[in-house]
């Protein structure tokens, strides 16, 4: 910058700069050197040490304690929960999901009083909270068994709470379902819309039945909308299973929260063995959805996106290739 | 009043027309799509619809096969009215699963081809003669790979349509029209969503299907394409007929002079 004016040509004049190893090979053959980042790298390793730092606290702090964290993970008491979400979560998804397809074709039917009808339900229950609806369910439920039966307590007391838990089961899936279905509408609705015009013209212009329209030519191509959306939905219908504690049904939550009441020392292990588990779950449904969306992909894109071991495996390759390369050189 | 009369000797000729459109009508809101449209087509007959864009070139192919109920007038294909049935003196509305069955009979070939995407090419092809019960799988599969090879694309059986080119999807979707075996086909602009080196490839299937003898009802901007396939053509503006006669009459010695307008434009 402050250099002297014949510092250019003597740069010009100088053998050529270090970085440049091969001055033989002409300009259009060298390869272009990648833009150097060093923010980047700074960001990295700021980033890098809060990580490192964070898992550290979760490893060494005595308060997560991590021996009471194995000793409940795998407790019959917890199992026991985590099988109850899983029955709530799967039945729930599927006459969720029923429900939902139903609404939606009401909703886009050509009857006024379905659409109406569709319209309400999702209205209602898209506007009560889920607890409302679950402890409404409960105290219902309820008056009806004292009604219908009129048993009075005493020796039949056990047999009445072993219904009583299937009843509970039956609550949680119904109630869980309502809501769900409200919310499945709307995604299927919208995968429904989603599918072009032209689609629907083809269909009837080749006098397909109406049926087979919806179920061989609509309805799969609506799925590739309706798969991301509706996984969301499962994750939220997931983690909203541990509602279901209220209505004195023990699944994960509740299995972690009475033991935490017999046990108050170990409430923060016991809470860990629910987020992990829950995330287990939550994992699961993605790498489901991963899978599900690949298959409904078909056609829809060129070349479907790679599995994750096919990218591994490109991967693993790549670098064979690069380091072959570099070996060589 | 001879309506009863005409009636009588239209059904009971022995070759009714290919296709029939009386005093057909079609309005959005206050806009006239269709003012008033009769057009007979003989079995066997290439009859190429010209006309500007906006004139209703193709509301009345639609019409014809039903996705557009028309307001006044009514269509029969083969002497069958479409979409609705006559009723003493008054034309009632069909059940949506007999037009359905009467659109099978009828083939379109959408202007942007709209073939299944998720599903292969063959079974684009199979899919709406299993689908109607008129074959079963393997013998629907057979006549695809048949129909596939009709148009050039045998080897494309497995492929999905979005991994074709614009006029390799075309020709398939003119395959599916035909695995239903109509006995009339219609073609809304056929190429006119294709790259030009594209178009090229379409128009030989079809005149192919024109020289077979198939009933060919194809609105169309290729002036070039209609002088050589039609027997006849109809040039529409404002949703009427303008004129219409063999190629080159209405191509060349245009008598109105809109069409003359039309065809100084496009030419």
């Amino acid at each position: 910058m402050s250099e002297p004016p014949g510092a250019a040509v003597s740069l010009a004049e100088a053998p050529p700069p270090p970085t440049d190893r091969t001055p033989s090979k002409p300009l259009a053959a060298q390869r272009v050197q990648p833009l150097r980042r060093p923010g980047r790298w700074i960001v990295t390793a700021v980033v890098l040490v809060l990580v490192a730092q964070i898992l550290h606290g979760l490893v060494t702090n005595p308060f997560y304690q991590w021996d009471r964290f194995r000793y409940w993970f795998l407790r019959p008491a917890v199992l026991d929960g985590l099988l109850v979400t899983l029955e709530v979560a799967a039945l729930s998804a599927v006459l969720g999901l029923l429900g939902g397809i139903l609404l939606a074709v009401a909703r886009l039917s050509g009857s006024p009083v379905l659409r109406a009808v569709s319209w309400t339900y999702t209205w209602l229950f898209r506007s009560v909270p889920l607890i409302v609806v679950l402890i409404f369910l409960y105290n219902f439920s309820a008056l009806y068994k004292t009604l219908s039966l009129g048993v009075p307590f005493g020796p039949a007391f056990v047999t009445f709470d072993e219904s009583r838990l299937a009843t509970d089961m039956a609550i949680a899936v119904i109630g869980l379902s309502l809501n769900e279905a409200a919310y499945a509408a709307e995604v299927v609705r919208g995968g429904i819309l989603s599918v072009d015009q032209g689609q629907h013209e083809a269909a009837a212009a080749l006098g397909l039945p109406k049926g087979y329209q919806f179920r061989r030519i609509v309805f799969p191509q609506a799925l590739r909308s309706i798969t991301p959306n509706y996984v969301n939905q499962l994750i939220g219908l997931v983690k909203s299973t541990s509602l279901v504690f209220y209505v004195s049904l023990l699944d994960l939550f509740g299995a972690v929260q009475s033991m935490s009441s017999t046990y108050p020392g170990d409430v923060v292990p016991l809470l860990l063995v629910a987020t992990v588990w829950y995330l287990i779950l939550t994992s699961a449904v993605s790498v489901v959805q991963f899978y599900v969306e690949r298959y409904y992909a078909r056609g829809a894109t060129r070349t479907l996106p790679p599995t994750p071991v096919q990218r591994a495996r490109a991967g693993l390759a790549g670098l064979r290739d690069r380091l072959r390369r570099e070996a060589a050189v | 009043m001879s309506t009863a009369h005409t009636r009588g000797q239209t059904l009971e000729k022995p070759a009714p027309a290919a296709l029939e459109v009386h005093g057909v009508h079609k309005w959005y809101g206050a806009h006239r799509v269709l003012d008033g449209i009769d057009l007979t087509v003989r079995p066997g007959e290439v009859t190429v619809i010209l006309g500007p864009s906006g004139s209703g070139k193709s509301t009345l192919l639609r019409v014809i096969n039903h996705l557009e109920k028309p307001e006044i007038g009514h269509v029969s294909v083969g002497g069958e009215l479409i979409g609705v049935k006559r009723h003493g003196d008054r034309l009632k509305e069909l059940s949506e699963r007999t037009i359905l069955a009467q659109r099978s009979r009828i083939g379109f070939v959408f202007q942007s081809f709209n073939l299944f995407p998720h599903l292969t090419v063959l079974d684009n092809v199979a899919a709406a003669p299993v689908a109607t019960g008129r074959l079963t799988r393997a013998a629907a599969a057979e006549l695809a790979r048949e129909l596939l090879d009709r148009v050039g694309l045998g080897d494309k059986a497995g492929a999905y349509p979005r991994q074709l080119s614009g006029g390799q999807q075309q020709r398939v979707a003119i395959a599916r029209a035909l695995a239903l075996r109509p006995g009339i086909i219609l073609f809304d602009e056929p190429t006119s969503a294709l790259d030009p080196e594209l178009v090229g490839e379409v128009l030989a299937v079809i005149k192919d299907l024109a020289t077979s003898g198939t009933t060919l009802v194809i609105v169309t901007h290729e002036i070039g394409f209609a002088r050589e396939v039609a027997d006849r053509v109809v040039f529409i503006d404002g949703g009427r007929i303008v004129e219409e006669g063999p190629p080159g009459q209405v191509l060349d010695r245009p008598r109105h002079e809109r069409t003359r307008d039309f065809l100084a434009k496009v030419l």
